[in-house]
């Protein structure tokens, strides 16, 4: 007998099958993520979903017996009380009927269920979403290189010279070429020397001209020869922007409900969600105002409360100072998203439309305003009244196609909202 | 656990092989070592070398997706069972096999590392020796199962679908997958082929036949009336055509090989294909019709050389509980009524049916005496154990073994389900009347040629529209299912390249029922 221990053996062995079974249920599949996404919370959006698919495209028909044709007889264990010439009226289920059993074939079946990884969700999710501007960026920063390894050159700077690459090949050809070893050279001495004292004409000259050759060799086939010498190359890589600041600002004012605020930390989270998937490294900053503005922490941005006026230029202008003090354009994709009840200090909005207009767009990727209302559904919005902030910020949007603002009224709209945001080929407000 | 209860429990075991619930590769072949010799000197089991590999349960999930074969080739359905499994698996639903064991030479046999050192003997006994005991003696295995290529063919027939894949797309391939998946059941030999004629014995076969007419030769026969012409000329073209279709070597039940060797259409690659699913079909059709008989037989041996091992106190009386508990969960049956019911488990039936031979070797009661004379007190259950494990499938092992006291024991009986009537007839129960007629009833239930449709080739309009025409030979009225024939059809269709006409004919009368048609759709 022979024990193998298969356990350290490479894991997902079966993953290429798994890709092709969603590569080929990929609509069903598509739509059954947005099911779930309709009623989950978004706490949980970065979890793995459990999905129902119907099995129509994924069916393996063969051939088999109707049941419900002709004679058949059933041979089954577990009589109580029948005896021979008994009639038992038909079971409407599969009830004795020698059951078969819940089948991955998929025949009789209405729907397939299983689940979805995280990173296959948030795939599906995602698939047909795209950051805006994201190419361009990554154009514009042809100045950030990196260096890359790309082995062995012959010409180089003294500080690239590859010791261990130079004296392989050094040592290579004088094995070739058989320098003799420095050991070599004092044996022959020592052996003259000897052969001095002892006398021996013959053997001194024997020995002397042996030292002669050995000494000759040497010198002509140097110890580190020009074409021995290797430096190690680099390539300049230009290297993509993958940094991404998002700014979380939002008004936390009295006028700002609870419900409201859930709706904007829903939305938070989502671009959050939707950026670590982009950029490889995200900071988040959370900006929160009344009638002034301050950087806070994530829980105290969504969890303590503020009563006070509301001017929203405030919450812009600390934007900025952080933005030019932390976050320097060059380096970082800024990313900045408000949300507010649409409340403003009369004489503010102005100021707002010429600092996001003049400063803060052209510093951003994106920027999105949000614009939550009390969980009322349409009537919140629309027709009656426009609030200040929405009213000012439609002067700015026509002319920055990279600026987006939308209103949600409650959480079923979320999703709808974002995908209507980042959907791929141009946003519009 | 308490100490003293432990201690308990090693006291009574002289020498155990293992205490404690750990395992660790030096218990595993202490106890391996000791299974073979209870298994050879005692049981007289005769095996292949066996390999032991550990895998965890996600590697086991991955055996389960492909068909519980070491490697396979890429198919998404593949993914969709691995996909359901594990579904299961987290929810809770279903646990994973403790084993999984593979017919090849060396026999493979999977143990999970979560098995606690008892599970592992258990495991050991059950795959180890008594499916490979099984495997290497049952006809049906030693005829249809090379076990000594099936690793290879294998390994050939995945790196040959994705060199497909590579050349002709996915797409391309899936498409082939999917149609010869769909007639996989119908893609299997179940006779050996005839070997064919080679020139010599043709030859001399052709002269044997040319001499017998000689010497019977007598004039008389010229004077029978012969046929008018044109009965003749009707009879001529009949005859033709039977011709033709014995050439095409119709009927033909195996579809695939007739669309792979047939088909006017399909290029090499695609044939290739066909075999190779057509080929891990016929790997695994001796295991549908022997399901009870193996995990009878295994679930047998295991049971036998736990107690043996308990016995000789090489396992603890606590490892001997957990073993009872496990193993009576394996062999537990739920009545029809229980919602647990999903037809016989072949655990259960086949270890009671073994164990019950068994009893009428060794006390037999008047009752053997009458309905098994040849093997009630004969004194050697192990000789007749192992001869019916290498002579008979399930189908004729419960039609000659099946005994009354078993038919009692699960209070089996046997119910008509005539679609024509309102309600269900109890044919026959477990009582004197009824023994043999439950017996041969569940016999046929184990038949796989009445378990699956009885499809056939059996001609093609090789001068017309090269239409394939297929028969599913309806026996009790029992017709297919609509819907997925008609899938089935079509899949069928693209295959052969042209359209496919499926017959529904009843056996008895000949007399056609039903005819399904499919064309080839546009690609």
């Amino acid at each position: 007998m022979n024990i193998v221990d298969r356990r350290p053996n490479p894991k997902g062995k079966s993953l290429s099958n798994r890709q092709r079974f969603l590569g080929r249920a990929r609509v069903e599949v598509k739509s059954a993520v947005q099911e779930a996404l309709r009623k989950r919370k978004v706490a949980d959006v970065e979890h793995g979903e459990k999905v129902a698919i119907p099995t129509r495209g994924i069916s393996e028909p063969i051939f088999h017996h109707n049941r419900r044709t002709g004679k058949t007889d059933h041979v089954i264990p577990g009589n109580k009380e029948y005896v021979r010439g008994d009639e038992i009226p038909r079971p409407t289920g599969g009830e004795g009927q020698g059951g078969r059993e819940g089948s991955p074939d998929g025949s009789g079946e209405d729907a397939f269920e299983f689940t979805l990884t995280r990173e296959e969700f948030l795939d599906m999710f995602f698939e047909d979403l795209e950051l805006p501007d994201l190419v361009k960026k990554s154009l514009k920063d042809t100045t950030a290189v990196d260096l890359q390894r790309a082995g062995y050159t012959v010409t180089g700077t003294p500080s690239n010279l590859s010791v261990p690459r130079t004296l392989r090949n050094s040592m290579g050809r004088r094995i070739a070429l058989r320098r003799p070893k420095l050991s070599e050279i004092e044996a022959a001495q020592q052996a003259l020397e000897e052969a001095r004292t002892a006398g021996d004409e013959a053997e001194i000259d024997r020995l002397t001209r042996e030292f002669e050759r050995l000494e000759r060799r040497s010198k002509i086939i140097p110890y580190i020869d020009p074409i021995d010498v290797r430096y190690r190359r680099f390539d300049r890589v230009p290297k993509p922007n993958t940094e991404a600041v998002m700014f979380c600002l939002m008004d936390v004012s009295g006028s700002m409900t609870e419900a409201m605020k859930d709706l904007a930390k829903r939305f938070f989270m989502l671009l959050h969600v939707f950026l670590t998937r982009r950029y490889r490294h995200v900071d988040v900053v959370f900006i929160r105002h009344t009638s002034t503005a301050e950087e806070v922490d994530e829980e105290t941005f969504f969890y303590s409360r503020e009563t006070g006026g509301t001017v929203v230029s405030t919450a812009l202008e600390k934007m900025l100072e952080i933005a030019r003090a932390r976050y320097p354009m060059d380096r970082w994709n800024i990313y900045g998203a408000q949300a507010s009840d649409g409340d403003n200090y009369g004489a503010d909005s102005s100021r707002c439309v010429s600092l996001l207009g003049g400063e803060v767009l052209p510093l951003c990727q994106y920027f999105a305003y949000v614009e939550v209302g009390d969980g009322m559904g349409g009537s919140l919005t629309g027709l009656s009244r426009d609030s200040d902030l929405w009213r000012a910020y439609s002067e700015v949007a026509p002319a920055h196609p990279h600026f987006a603002m939308r209103r949600v009224g409650d959480p079923a709209q979320i999703f709808t909202v974002f995908h209507e945001l980042f959907a791929k080929g141009g946003v519009r407000a | 656990m308490p100490n003293g209860f432990a201690d308990a429990a090693q006291l009574r075991a002289e020498m155990p092989l293992f205490t404690g619930p750990n395992w660790d590769f030096g218990s595993l072949r202490r106890v391996n070592d000791a299974i073979e010799r209870i298994a050879f000197d005692e049981l007289g089991l005769d095996i292949y070398p066996v390999q032991i590999e550990v895998i965890t349960s996600e590697q086991m999930l991955d055996a389960y997706s492909s068909v519980g074969l070491p490697l396979m080739y890429h198919h998404w359905s593949f993914g969709k069972r691995f996909a359901y499994h594990e579904t299961l698996y987290r929810k809770g639903l279903q646990g994973l096999a403790y084993e999984i064991v593979i017919n090849s030479n060396p026999v493979i046999c999977y143990i999970m590392e979560e098995n606690s050192m008892t599970m592992q003997t258990l495991v050991i006994a059950h795959a180890a020796f008594g499916h490979n005991h099984f495997f290497k003696n049952n006809y049906l295995f030693r005829q249809w199962t090379d076990a000594d290529g099936i690793l290879d063919y294998l390994s050939f027939a995945r790196d040959y679908v994705s060199k497909c894949e590579e050349r002709y797309g996915l797409e391309a391939v899936e498409r082939v997958l999917d149609a010869a998946h769909a007639l996989k059941e119908h893609g299997v030999n179940r006779y050996a082929h005839r070997s064919r004629p080679n020139l010599a014995e043709e030859q001399r076969r052709t002269d044997e036949r040319r001499a017998h007419e000689e010497a019977t030769y007598n004039d008389l026969w010229r004077t029978v009336p012969q046929l008018s012409k044109d009965e003749e000329g009707t009879e001529a073209s009949e005859k033709q055509k039977e011709e033709l279709r014995s050439q095409l070597g119709l009927p033909e039940e195996n579809l695939l090989y007739f669309i792979e060797k047939r088909a006017p259409r399909l290029e090499d690659w695609q044939r290739e294909l066909i075999r190779i699913v057509r080929n891990v079909s016929q790997y695994f059709y001796p295991q549908k019709q022997l399901q009870l008989m193996n995990e009878g037989c295994a679930t047998f041996v295991h049971y036998e050389i736990m107690n043996r091992l308990h016995d000789k106190g090489l396992i603890t009386e606590g490892s001997m509980l957990e073993f009872l508990h496990s193993h009576s969960s394996v062999v537990f049956q739920p009545g029809f009524d229980d919602p647990r019911f999903s037809g016989f488990n072949p655990y259960a039936l086949g270890f009671a049916m073994m164990s019950d031979i068994r009893r009428m070797c060794e006390k037999p009661t008047p009752e053997d005496h009458e309905y098994f004379p040849e093997i009630a007190g004969c004194g050697d259950p192990f000789g007749v154990l192992r001869h019916a494990w290498a002579n008979y499938r399930d189908e004729s092992f419960v039609l000659q073994y099946l005994s009354p006291a078993v038919i009692r024991h699960f209070k089996i009986f046997q119910i008509a389900d005539d679609s024509s009537k309102p309600s269900l007839r109890v044919e026959a129960i477990h009582d004197e009347v009824g023994y043999r007629r439950v017996r041969s009833a569940l016999s046929k239930q184990y038949d796989l040629s009445r378990r699956e449709p009885d499809i056939q080739v059996v001609d093609v309009d090789l001068t017309g529209d090269r239409c394939l025409i297929l028969a599913h030979y309806v026996h009790d009225g029992v017709l297919l299912d609509e819907k997925t024939c008609r899938s089935v059809l079509r899949y069928a269709a693209f295959l052969w390249g042209y359209a496919v006409k499926l017959l529904e004919i009843e056996a008895a009368t000949d007399k056609t029922l039903k005819t399904y048609e499919a064309a080839v759709e546009p690609a």
